[in-house]
């Protein structure tokens, strides 16, 4: 009966190994999934009516307002500026969208961009220190206590939304406001759709801002809100999709 | 302690070459300060351009430390006797250049105090989390091997029979430290440069090509300057692997190149592009791209034929043309590469700064100081047991 024994014994080994791989592959497949909207709670996300932004191109209403609240300092040379929210010549923001029968003026078409707020963000699974995370309400959080200024994660974003302070921003906010945090040189920074404000029950400082009610901020995953309504009902896109990063900042365009 | 007692009495000219070095180290050490003083602002770095010649040359210089295995391999598996008198060199040499990497990793943090908190708040999912694991391990086991082979020696007897299996451990430990190096740029879904599974493979090509090369010119370095004689035959098969190495590592590049440029992905062709014709009129790695190419192209000429590599003088230049052209291309090309353009599409010039460059200037000199040192140790075991016998 030993040989019994061991052919049950083999083919337990075996059955054992055979759920430890399938289990791993389910965790594998689970990873790729993304997380829709209609599950409960809350998921923070962005739509951007490109149309009523561009009523004035000279309009900077929603960065000023932006940086002022989060101390951003104004370097003057490209090389070390911060930046949360800025314009992009659209064949930037878009380049895949770009062609060459566009008119001039639609190509350089200024379009907001700022952190996607990624579903599946690079930045965050590349940090050595979680200093960068996602919340459980999808946004993207910095630890400025605790980045070591790897700029790892600036390597990583395929949206160029990161900043790293290459010097001390302090000497470069034109007001410092003490109610928000400023940064120390030699970490990392971006936009955190203003989660300070939504903790007291106010929209982002940016969306706030905008005179043409361009920025439309809510939670994706109620179904009456208003971000939901224009995604449902008309064309958005999004930054490289293609790459599976899932952003959460949509764009009528 | 470590026989450490070796290093401290030497000639003359010993002397002066360690104060030369010193006074390079001390230049770097002093642009460190003023780097941790006003930020790496001071650096040619930028928002585009966040990685540069920092982080270049760890990256070049993990593959100097994973080729000891080149020696390693074939004197402890394959008991290939010839490599007897050189396989501590190699190990020397790795430890010397895994202490420049973390050194290098150390300069370019933006909060260098906080270091730790890789460790404190360990990240699996982080590359750099396991790059960090890999190298540390890897420092501790060539400490420990060469340690343990080297008293050995000195006491003249065997080493003790449970570092065999630490040094099999290494092999493997020094494959994956490059793989893991070269895993920290190719899972980044922005980055098309470096967006290739080839990535690993061509670290490693490269690197078992210019660190024998490295291993070939110190050697001979060490024969005019301490009438030190690795034998003929060891050197003669560092060449062969260095050619064997190069050759790979240049059908790789090929293999890329046509992924590249027969597929004509724009993004994945724009890194190329700037790197060799340059981009929207900016191009200030062409001229070091195209010699990067030539020497390469001119060292395959040297190593191929037997009678030109057999040559000992030709052998050496060919390892100088080896070793510059790989340094182009992983020191400087392989960063800069991947971050122009910008995920935004900017071409950015990179240039690096002269604190910038006297910093990677002065952990180059603690690279040297260590190898003079270590390599006096081992010369110096190795010259007392000869002399025993």
């Amino acid at each position: 009966m030993s040989c019994t024994r061991r052919v049950f014994l083999g083919a337990a080994g075996l059955s054992a190994l055979a759920l430890a791989g399938k289990t791993a592959l389910n965790g594998l497949a689970r990873a790729a999934e993304t997380p829709r909207p209609g599950t409960p709670g809350v998921r923070w996300g962005m739509v951007i009516d490109t149309a009523a932004c561009l009523k004035d191109q000279g309009c900077t209403d929603c960065i000023a307002a932006c940086h002022a609240v989060h101390n951003v300092p104004a370097f003057p040379d490209r090389a070390h500026e911060i930046k949360w929210i800025w314009k992009e010549p659209f064949d930037r923001a878009f380049p895949e969208q770009a062609s060459p029968y566009m008119t001039r003026g639609m190509v350089e078409r200024p379009v907001l961009v700022l952190c996607n707020h990624c579903d599946n963000p690079p930045c965050v699974r590349v940090c050595p220190t979680q200093a960068t995370w996602k919340r459980a309400d999808g946004i993207v959080m910095m630890d400025w206590h605790r980045c070591i200024g790897c700029r790892y994660c600036v390597a990583a974003c395929p949206y160029g939304s990161r900043s790293f302070n290459w010097l001390d921003p302090r000497p470069r906010i034109a007001q410092i406001r003490p109610d928000f945090p400023t940064r120390s040189r030699g970490v990392v920074e971006k936009c955190t759709f203003c989660e300070e404000r939504l903790s007291q029950g106010l929209l982002p400082a940016c969306v706030e801002a905008c005179r043409e009610k361009a920025l439309v901020f809510g939670n994706l995953n109620d179904p009456a809100a208003p971000v939901r309504e224009l995604l449902r009902t008309r064309y958005t896109i999004r930054r490289k999709p293609e790459l599976g990063t899932h952003p959460e900042v949509h764009y009528l365009v | 302690m470590f026989m450490f007692e070796k290093a401290v009495v030497g000639s003359r000219r010993y002397w002066i070459w360690l104060a030369a070095l010193g006074a390079v180290i001390l230049v770097g050490a002093l642009s460190y300060l003023r780097q941790l003083e006003v930020g790496l602002g001071v650096t040619g770095l930028s928002r585009d351009v966040t990685w540069g010649l920092y982080i270049a040359q760890f990256t070049f210089l993990v593959g100097v430390a994973a080729s000891a295995v080149m020696v390693v391999l074939p004197y402890y598996l394959h008991d290939y006797k010839a490599f007897g008198k050189i396989t501590i060199l190699g190990e020397f040499l790795a430890i010397s250049a895994v202490i420049m990497c973390m050194l290098f990793i150390f300069v370019d943090m933006g909060q260098p105090m906080r270091v730790l908190n890789v460790l404190l708040y360990p990240t699996p999912n982080s590359m750099m989390f396991w790059d960090m694991v890999s190298l540390g391990g890897y420092l501790a086991l060539n400490a420990a091997i060469t340690l343990v082979t080297l008293s050995a020696e000195r006491q003249g007897v065997a080493p003790p029979a449970w570092i065999r299996p630490v040094i099999l451990l290494s092999i493997p430990w020094a494959i994956s430290i490059h793989t893991v190096t070269a895993f920290l740029y190719n899972g980044l879904p922005g980055r098309p440069f470096w967006l290739t599974a080839i990535l690993a493979p061509r670290f490693l090509a490269s690197a078992f090509a210019c660190g024998p090369a490295l291993l070939i010119l110190l050697t001979a370095a060490m024969r005019r300057l301490a009438d030190y004689d690795p034998g003929t035959a060891a050197v003669q098969k560092l060449g062969l692997i260095v050619t064997y190495a190069m050759l790979v590592n240049v059908f790789f590049i090929l293999l890329e190149l046509f992924t590249v440029f027969y597929s004509q992905l724009p993004e994945h062709m724009a890194p190329f592009l700037f790197l060799f014709v340059g981009l929207d009129g900016h191009a200030p790695l062409v001229p070091w791209m195209w010699a990067s190419v030539l020497l390469a192209a001119a060292s395959l000429i040297l190593l191929i034929p037997p009678r030109f590599r057999q040559d000992g003088r030709l052998l050496i230049v060919a390892c100088v043309m080896v070793f510059l052209s790989l340094w182009i291309d992983k020191g400087l090309g392989l960063i800069v590469g991947g971050f122009v353009p910008s995920p935004l599409g900017a071409v950015t010039r990179y240039a690096p700064t002269l604190p910038e460059m006297a910093i990677t200037l002065g952990i180059w000199a603690v690279g040297l100081l260590m190898v003079t040192v270590f390599y006096k140790i081992a010369l110096s075991v190795q010259g007392d047991h000869e002399a025993a016998a």
